[in-house]
């Protein structure tokens, strides 16, 4: 069996990621990059497949600029088997990068994709149900827990409601949510093995640049001044003044 | 020109009118969450019939049916990202997901990295799907219309099975769409003093339990109750922090509601630069306080 996980290169999530005084974008200078980390859990989950199953090559794909072999490496370190970067200085959207996965999701003939619900700096939500739809396979969004069999996954999810378990037929797309599975600490030696493992640079398979054109990006702190009461009594006053009770 | 507003709970009938006139055009709805009680203005509603809302079978009808329409939205919810992305897919159209306002018919805003910042993007597309936010329409007024619903039935069956779910537990109101919703963090120790504590203010208020991602990691509260960037983003007139520090992936969250109250006992909490009203204090003695001395 062959599982596809697609890397997306983000700034750190933890940093302090601030829009630029005019407006034109992030000031990412001294931003460190990591693996966006939903597809670092989709990774982890796909390495548990194979340490529990046996027989899967793992494959880890990434679109965007050379610097994103930093972010592939990391994904070969943790297990996966060999990468492949489309190299490209493009500004893509989810559609379009979509449209790049499903190539080399049929040039590799995938059975499975696992990759991240969303990437934490655009926050689209979007890319793992367009390739589904693409491929005309079906999905699991949110995944929390994932079993798989011969012929199917079954697959816990989150939803608005609680979880509920679907049982999909592969090939399919599975979306990670945060709790499908914790990141594994990578020791010295698997970085080192990560260097020999093959990393093939690919082009573009479509044309087109980004339908979705970014204006402005300003940032969005709440205004508040936050009245400090005493005691809760005082509290309810304040909260009665305001209506809010 | 038209739009089309696809439903999953039938009680954002109101806010999908309420978007469709930021864009100024006549709007049909899809419900997949059965009748709708209102139309506020819709022209036609069709309601899908069946049990289950699977999102290979949801798309496949909204994508059959998107010729007619130059916009396709529906409320952000896990549900709607989840069949609007595929249906976006189907259609090659370009999405905007969490859209929070409407410049101009083609130009909107929406929060990026975890609601630290706030983008303005643009599109120019025959069609374009979006998934919104409510907080930023509630001013919009729109009217209210009877409606004769037609039952429309899916044309292609899901290739997934539901083998399971989860009953929605107890009798509160679902967190996304509460007046008031009251949380908690992890200094609430176990599930059952959440319960009695947070969920003893909630009911009192009559309103709903929320968590963060520290007390849901930990075990004392369900996964559905997380609030936050990667949970549910809810609006209320009132939010209450119990014991919550205020990380950015939690205010991210919250800082549409109307008002917020932090309780905490560490007065330098971040929690405290976002609240209307703070009070410094142990939760513990305040949040049972205040459920006793509410009317």
């Amino acid at each position: 069996m062959k599982i596809l996980v697609p890397i997306k290169r983000v700034p750190d999530p933890y940093a302090k990621v601030r829009p630029l005084s005019d407006g034109s974008g992030l000031d990412l200078s001294n931003i460190k990059f990591e693996i966006n980390p939903f597809d670092e859990i989709a990774m982890e989950s796909a390495v548990t497949q194979k340490e529990t199953h046996g027989n899967i090559e793992i494959i880890s794909v990434s679109i965007g600029i050379s610097d994103c072999e930093t972010q592939l490496r990391k994904s070969l370190a943790m297990g996966a088997d060999r990468g492949v970067l489309i190299e490209t200085q493009d500004q893509l959207d989810p559609g379009q990068i979509a449209d790049e996965l499903k190539a080399v999701v049929e040039s590799e003939g995938i059975d499975l994709v696992i990759m991240g619900k969303q990437a934490t700096d655009d926050d689209n939500n979007q890319t793992g149900q367009m390739l589904a739809a693409k491929l005309k396979w079906p999905q699991a969004t949110f995944a929390s827990k994932i079993t798989l069999e011969n012929s199917h996954a079954t697959v816990v999810r989150e939803t608005d409601l609680g979880d509920e378990t679907v049982k999909v037929p592969l090939p399919c797309i599975i979306t990670a949510d945060l709790r499908l599975a914790e990141p594994r600490y990578i020791a010295l030696p698997g970085i080192i093995k990560a260097k020999s493992k093959p990393l093939e640079k690919r082009s573009r398979t479509s044309s087109g640049t980004s339908r979705i054109h970014v204006d402005k990006i300003e940032s969005s702190a709440r205004k508040s001044s936050c009245k400090k009461v005493g005691n809760v009594d005082e509290l309810i006053v304040e909260l009665k003044k305001v209506g809010a009770i | 020109m038209k739009c089309l507003a696809i439903i999953f709970n039938s009680s954002e009938g109101k806010y999908c009118a309420q978007f469709a006139k930021s864009l100024g055009i006549e709007f049909d709805v899809v419900s997949f969450s059965g009748s709708v009680e209102d139309g506020f203005g819709a022209q036609k509603v069709s309601v899908v019939s069946g049990q289950d809302c699977l999102s290979d079978s949801a798309a496949d009808f909204i994508a059959k049916n998107a010729g007619d329409y130059k916009y396709i939205f529906a409320v952000s919810s896990m549900a709607s990202k989840d069949v609007l992305a595929r249906a976006a897919g189907l259609c090659d159209a370009p999405m905007i997901t969490d859209v929070v306002a409407t410049l101009s018919p083609s130009q909107f805003k929406r929060p990026i990295l975890a609601g630290a910042a706030i983008a303005t993007v643009s599109v120019d597309a025959p069609l374009l799907i979006l998934t919104f936010r409510p907080a930023g329409y509630q001013s919009i007024e729109v009217r209210n219309s009877e409606v004769i619903p037609s039952e429309v039935q899916l044309d292609s069956a899901s290739k997934m099975t539901v083998i399971s779910k989860a009953a929605r537990s107890g009798a509160r109101p679902d967190l996304s769409r509460a007046n008031a919703v009251v949380s908690g963090g992890k200094p609430l120790k176990d599930a059952a003093t959440f319960e009695l504590i947070i969920g003893g203010l909630a009911d009192k208020l009559r309103g709903a339990v929320g968590a963060t991602r520290a007390a849901v990691d930990s075990g004392i509260a369900a996964n559905e109750l997380q609030v936050g960037q990667t949970g549910k983003i809810v609006a209320p007139d009132l939010y209450i922090a119990a014991g919550i520090s205020g990380s950015t992936q939690h205010v991210a969250g919250i800082k549409d509601s109307k008002i917020i109250v932090a309780i905490n006992k560490d007065p330098d909490a971040p929690i405290f630069d976002v609240a209307d009203f703070g009070l410094v204090a142990d939760l513990f003695q305040a949040v049972p306080e205040l459920t006793s001395k509410l009317p």
